[in-house]
């Protein structure tokens, strides 16, 4: 057999390209991780796992609900309790639409130790729902007609406070006092007085208080605050943070239930300490739209991202705020605004610096909110070195003009259009360099509601740690000290959109800088709009 | 050498066709597996079509270690066969196996939102393209003109000579 060059290049020629292809892409994948864990090992991230919380043992804790509304009804969700109604809507749902996985979600949910042992809620129509879904054979549950007799019942060993705002505190302080587990919904307070005055009830109490800021356990939250702590994206000097929404249900316009009447709805207890009226569908249903029951915007939705940046920078109480805004889409009675931008300073927090020492100090908190346009303005945190881009996942850019990445910018190592680190919860490992797919895929919601192929409440979440230190002792993340803050900073944001003057802390002495001749509580309550020149709370009365 | 053994033919434009496919496949099945934190969970999660639910159970664990080790597995089959030019059928079919998958898991239907394309499809695209390119090489084996077939051929040939 003779063998010509010919017949070695036709037979064997594949060989050569094989190995080129092969060394191309080997060596392509290789230089590419290895740039990647160059940038991981220099930023040296750690993303958080789901915490582990000890087991609740023993008899299952007796938990009451107050107030079963649009709110109430999740919580109980979380609890492990959802009404047939909700099952049956959510099963025609899934139906018609697969992709649907609310109940599938709710069934996979982890079973926690508890009994919901009692409802209280003052619209017989949504009490009897709860008795009606919850009384089984495992579950008895009753129904009290006040909070103060469940709280002395003696059956409730704790308590879920999803009620209008103005009932926060006074639920809160009374079954702080009498001993009884609380979870309460956000903003923690209505009025500045009884914010200090549930502080005292929290700190005097044996009873575990938690706030409802569920964001706290999202896992992105908690590896952000590795990377703050870690000084990966320098002094952060500006943040910005924001509310989209443009639909009925955003602007809390809600249903209004047709057997609503003041026969199946207790309106004095309703009333509690606000101005008193006569018996008002509109104010019942939609409360958060009147300063009397709610606090709008400051006190509803900044509270949530005030929050969820001091979980991950525990920047406390703002020096100032400054707020501005009005009723530009929802002219509909309401007296709180449907936009609200508030300026917060800090000045004298810092997150780290990079950069010759004392150059760097100071921070603003942007909130900008409008309840008549849904395009997402994500949550920004810029600092010297990087931006950080944090809702469920999380990103981070590196600045061009960062003196603490100067050299790997400068070694074309890093760019400031692409991102340095991507954490997606959902996804199997943290990506260093994100490529325009797992963006996409990202942007989709698509990998972070996956966590082992679970999606997770962070509701879910918050309320099994609050009962787990019930039961073994411990912290809980969103305290009294953590809703203290929540509530001032709220609370100094809507005096400062009503005065339409700047409000300042008093740092040494833990209170709001007083203005002569304004008392802030009677500010915080009364109407804007009222056609009076004394901002009077019983002014309400006439809207 | 004859006059006609210089002449581009068909099975020369064929097998170039084969080692681009080829040279393709291996490329994306080489980086895959140099790539620990590779997975199709993206691409099968975010499936569309009448075949969705199929893909999205793949998705799930524990069946995407499978099809992610399944998938590179593939790839590599039908890039070494297509390139050197040996079992070159079976890598045509597999081909066409796989591209099926891809297209089916993503089809350029125009009533679905296109993911992540660049370029404009109706119906056809380049998966389904490359698929037919797959049956033309499973129809039209090229190994004797450029591939390792060649020197079996030859072997054989030498072989039936002794005889």
């Amino acid at each position: 057999m003779k063998w010509t060059r010919r017949d070695v290049l036709k037979g064997l020629g594949g060989i050569p390209i094989l190995g080129a292809v092969w060394w191309a892409g080997a060596s392509n994948a290789v230089s590419k991780r290895r740039k990647r864990s160059e940038i991981l090992e220099r930023l040296n991230i750690q993303p958080s796992l789901p915490p582990s919380v000890p087991t609740i043992g023993g008899d299952p804790i007796r938990v009451g609900i107050i107030g079963f509304g649009i709110r109430g009804e999740q919580l109980c969700r979380s609890l492990g309790f959802a009404t047939n109604e909700w099952k049956e809507a959510m099963k025609l749902a899934a139906q018609e639409d697969s992709k649907h996985s609310a109940l599938k979600d709710f069934m996979n949910q982890d079973k926690l130790n508890v009994r919901l042992a009692g409802v209280c809620d003052i619209f017989d129509v949504r009490a009897e729902k709860a008795l009606a879904s919850f009384n089984t054979d495992d579950n008895k549950i009753k129904r009290y007609k006040t909070h103060q007799e469940m709280i002395r019942s003696g059956e409730i060993d704790a308590v879920v406070i999803a009620t209008p705002d103005h009932w926060h505190a006074p639920m809160s302080i009374d079954a702080l006092e009498n001993g009884v587990n609380v979870y309460v919904e956000k903003p923690m307070t209505h009025t500045v007085e009884e914010t200090y005055r549930l502080k005292k009830a929290a700190q005097k109490s044996k009873a575990v208080f938690q706030v409802g800021h569920q964001h706290r356990q999202t896992m992105s939250f908690r590896t952000a605050q590795d990377i703050i702590s870690k000084g990966v994206i320098g002094h952060i000097s500006l943040i910005q943070t924001n509310t989209n929404r443009n639909d009925d249900n955003g602007a809390w316009n809600y249903e209004i239930h047709e057997k609503a009447s003041p026969q199946t709805i207790d309106w004095d207890m309703f009333l509690g300490s606000a101005p008193k009226i006569p018996f008002n569908k509109n104010h019942f249903f939609r409360w958060r739209k009147w300063w009397a029951y709610g606090s709008g915007l400051s006190g509803d939705l900044l509270t949530h991202d005030y929050d969820r940046l001091n979980c991950v920078l525990k920047m406390g109480i703002p020096n100032s705020v400054m707020a501005s805004g009005g009723i530009y889409t929802h002219n509909d009675g309401r007296n709180v605004p449907d936009v609200l931008q508030a300026n917060m300073e800090f000045t004298n927090f810092s997150t780290g610096s990079s950069q010759v020492e004392g150059k760097e100090k100071g921070m603003t908190f942007v909130y900008s909110a409008t309840l008549g346009n849904g395009f997402n303005r994500p949550t920004i945190l810029m600092g010297h070195d990087g931006t950080m881009e944090l809702g469920n996942r999380l990103t981070i850019w590196p600045d061009g003009s960062s003196t603490k990445y100067a050299e790997m910018l400068e070694g074309d190592k890093m760019n400031p259009r692409t991102p340095i680190y991507q954490y997606d919860p959902g996804a199997n490992s943290p990506d260093a360099v994100s490529s325009a797919t797992s963006q996409y895929f990202a942007d989709k919601g698509l990998m972070w509601t996956y966590i082992d192929g679970k999606r997770v409440d962070s509701t879910f979440l918050h309320m099994r740690e609050w009962l787990s230190v019930i039961r073994n002792g411990g912290k809980v993340s969103c305290g009294i000290q953590e809703g203290f803050e929540e509530a001032i900073a709220a609370h100094m944001t809507g005096l400062s959109w009503k005065l339409g003057r700047r409000i300042d802390w008093d740092v040494e002495n833990d209170k709001i800088k007083t203005i002569e001749g304004i008392d802030f509580d009677q500010v915080l309550l009364a109407d804007p709009f009222a056609k009076s020149e004394e901002l009077e709370p019983d002014i309400i009365s006439q809207v | 050498m004859s006059a006609s053994n210089r002449k581009w033919e068909l099975r020369h434009s064929v097998a170039l066709l084969r080692v681009f496919i080829g040279w393709h496949f291996l490329y994306e099945g080489v980086i895959k597996i140099y790539n620990p934190d590779w997975t199709s969970f993206g691409y099968l999660a975010t499936a569309q079509g009448p075949l969705k639910p199929f893909f999205i159970w793949i998705s799930q664990e524990p069946l995407i270690d499978w099809a992610d080790s399944l998938n590179w597995m593939a790839l590599m089959f039908v890039g070494i066969t297509l390139l050197l030019g040996v079992f070159e059928r079976m890598g045509a079919l597999a081909g066409v196996l796989l591209l099926a998958l891809y297209y089916l898991a993503h089809p350029s239907f125009p009533w679905l939102p296109q993911v992540n394309v660049e370029g404009s499809y109706w119906f056809v695209n380049k998966n389904l393209i490359e698929l037919a390119a797959c049956l033309v090489l499973y129809k039209l084996p090229t190994g004797e003109t450029f591939g390792l077939a060649a020197v079996f051929k030859k072997r054989k040939e030498a072989q039936t000579k002794t005889q």
